[in-house]
């Protein structure tokens, strides 16, 4: 029944009407053909996976491979971050919480023992996982990649096909390099013109997601096209590609192009001499083809995005900062009606106030999303020469981030306007390491999901650009930042 | 893990959109060891008001409900993260199906490898649970895997599309490592394969 074909050549789909002509492929398509290794009748696909990477959070799929007994197959293509438990105040006593402190030991003991690379609390490279492949260049295109973590989409910003997977799937990959996948639909986004002054990748994003909802992009591979996408630096297409899984994408693809190969050249693990101009030779070839036809095509127009928030508890509760927070007795769907209202409660907002009303308790700047160099250089523009007038904490992505961020001085700007400045790890995100927004509170945050009681029990977030809630930190209120100027 | 072929039991009313996972299991019991047992952390914080006590209008807190293997939920449920620990939460308190409208992909794929059958259903479909186990919470729904079909009390048996790659392990209780090493030859020549036409794939530092 299974094993219909194999494949570790390609053969370039031919068109059916005229066999001369090659059928005009996606990006996805290709990445996709290129790992096949088996392909069922029943549609499932054995994939190759070239990078497999594991934090903290991997314990149960190591335990489940200790019950069965099994080895890692390729510890070489595996790599492993300490991020979401480690303390970003002071580390010399490593966690304090005997629960958090048996993660960051356990992680250790499982890489150990298995000869899978660490990047550990004390190591020079630690950092969030999906801002250190990337910066090692780990992360490089047309490679599958996977994680026990949702936002492994980031790294479809270099065109690979990324995606998280469950703790089952992770010991899957550890024991044999592949993973049984079922092909995903496509769906590409189009974003046409320019992006406005002081909006930003995040900006788009958010507002993408508003408009196709947080389950808008289920079994689909999103592929981001567009003047505004091909104009974004590498920073900004991985915040792009980071919250395609809050439109309940699988993955998010960028074609790459030079501004992905300026970046990656040079990395520690990027290719090196003749393999660096064979792969880019490689890699120029991974774009959709013109007339590549997509299951879904959306299209945006960005000089019309504008700076934008949430007000709610899910991300596609986006709205221009210029907008109200919307009132659920003019929803006409019962169900969607209760939901709203729900959401409005829990945030403890008024129906109809405008957005920049929201008085915030805190404001946050971290995360796979926006600690990246770039986001920390715009929230330094905005603070420099001002001060938080609530509590701010800026957490790097990654210690090299924090380094570069230090030569640039911006460490400076952060703490002379009041905001305290961290050691690198998913910190507030996901409060999994104690930091934590406490009950009731409102934050303003760089991060990627609003849901209730994700960044504490009671707490309530807002997301939003690095910008936005550099913004928020000095009014104390949602601010759209680029007013802020006049108001200062 | 264990076998799901037909259930008949009652089911649980969840009139709730995007139930992420951070709801389903929030974040800071990821760390406990499974050994433990998850039930305890499922929905652990919406399940209770701003006071910690349990929320009397919170339906899996309703001893009506107390045994009911089947939840029935909105659209996009267990969306987010990839947190496995979302569906031992849920297995562990004895929850064998979930139906809801649109899943979680990820979520999705997690609960057929620990057993818990997720069923996408239209929303008037679902509507329909829902009247039904507010109205007699005993009222048992029967599920028949092998069939892919839903029946509601009297109703006509209502059809349910799932891979059939994922029926099968569900039917079977089967481990997908055992099935993958089977073709643990094509692995390997696919590895040797690509790693001559592809040189510069390989990590090198
Ligand atoms: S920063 Fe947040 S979203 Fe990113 S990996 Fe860490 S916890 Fe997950």
């Amino acid at each position: 029944m299974d094993q219909s074909r194999r494949s570790g050549v390609e053969t370039p789909l031919r068109c059916g009407y005229c066999p001369t002509m090659i059928t005009p492929t996606t990006l996805f398509e290709k990445i996709w053909r290129q790992h096949r290794i088996v392909e069922r009748d029943d549609g499932q696909t054995l994939l190759w996976i070239d990078r497999h990477l594991c934090h903290e959070g991997s314990f149960h799929a190591f335990d489940k491979l200790a019950r069965s007994g099994r080895p890692v197959r390729r510890p070489d293509l595996t790599f492993a971050f300490a991020d979401h438990y480690v303390p970003t105040r002071d580390r010399s006593a490593g966690a304090r919480d005997p629960e958090i402190a048996t993660m960051i030991r356990l992680l250790g003991e499982n890489t150990a023992r298995h000869g899978v690379r660490l990047f550990g609390l004390g190591d020079p490279d630690q950092g969030i996982v999906h801002v250190v492949a990337p910066e090692l260049g780990l992360t490089q295109p047309g490679l599958t990649l996977v994680c026990g973590d949702s936002h492994t989409s980031t790294h479809g910003a270099f065109g690979a096909l990324a995606f998280g997977i469950g703790a089952s799937e992770v010991s899957h990959v550890l024991a044999t390099q592949s993973l049984w996948q079922k092909r995903p639909r496509t769906l590409r986004v189009t974003v046409d013109g320019r992006l406005g002054p002081h909006v930003s990748a995040k900006d788009l994003i958010l507002a993408v997601i508003a408009r196709i909802g947080a389950d808008g992009a289920a079994g689909h591979v999103v592929e981001y096209a567009g003047e505004a996408i091909r104009a974004l630096p590498m920073e900004a297409r991985m915040t792009v590609c980071n919250m395609t899984i809050e439109a309940g994408g699988r993955a998010g693809l960028i074609a790459p192009d030079d501004t992905t190969f300026d970046w990656l050249h040079g990395r520690r693990y990027a290719p090196k001499g003749a393999d660096w101009d064979a792969a880019v030779a490689d890699w120029r070839g991974l774009v959709s083809d013109t007339g590549a036809s997509f299951d879904r095509e959306v299209r945006l127009d960005g000089a019309s995005i504008a700076p934008t928030v949430t007000w709610g508890t899910s991300p596609e509760n986006a709205v221009p900062v210029t907008d109200r927070v919307p009132d659920p007795e003019a929803e006409g769907d019962p169900g969607r009606r209760a939901t709203l209202a729900a959401a409005v409660d829990y945030m403890g907002l008024i129906p109809g106030m405008p957005i920049t009303d929201i008085t915030v308790d805190r404001v946050f700047i971290g995360s796979c999303t926006n600690a990246r160099i770039e986001d920390l250089r715009i929230a330094a523009g905005v603070l420099k020469g001002r001060r938080a007038t609530v509590p701010t904490m800026v957490v790097p992505g990654s210690s090299a981030v924090k380094r570069q961020a230090e030569t640039e001085g911006l460490d400076r700007v952060f703490i002379d306007a009041g905001a305290e400045w961290l050691e690198s790890g998913c910190s507030m995100c996901a409060a999994t390491n104690g930091d934590m927004v406490a009950p009731g509170q409102r934050c303003a945050s760089t991060t990627n999901r609003n849901f209730r009681g994700r960044q504490g029990p009671g707490a309530r977030t807002h997301l939003m650009s690095p910008a936005m809630a550099a913004a928020a930190a000095v009014t104390g209120r949602i601010t759209d930042v680029r007013l802020l100027g006049e108001t200062a | 893990m264990t076998p799901f072929t037909t259930l008949t039991a009652p089911a649980i009313p969840l009139r709730l959109a995007n139930v992420d996972t951070d709801q389903l299991l929030p974040g800071r019991f990821l760390r406990k060891p499974r050994s433990d047992g998850y039930d305890n952390y499922l929905f652990h914080d919406i399940r209770r008001g701003r006071d910690g006590t349990l929320r009397a209008d919170f339906p899996l807190n309703d001893p009506c409900y107390a045994d009911a293997p089947i939840l029935v939920a909105d659209r996009n449920f267990g969306g987010g993260s990839s947190r496995e620990g979302a569906v031992y939460a849920l297995v562990d308190r004895g929850i064998r199906a979930v139906i809801a409208p649109s899943f979680g992909d990820i979520f999705y794929s997690n609960a057929t490898k620990n057993g818990l059958l997720p069923i996408r259903l239209p929303i008037d479909i679902v509507e329909r649970i829902w009247a039904i186990a507010e109205a007699d919470p005993s009222a048992p729904l029967t599920i028949d895997l092998a069939a892919q079909t839903v029946r509601l009390a009297n109703a006509e048996p209502v059809r349910f599309e799932i891979d059939a790659f994922q029926r099968a392990c569900l039917l079977e209780g089967r481990d997908d490592i055992d099935l993958t090493l089977a073709h643990a030859d094509a692995i390997s020549s696919f590895e040797t394969s690509d790693r001559a036409s592809r040189r510069w794939r390989a990590p090198s530092a």
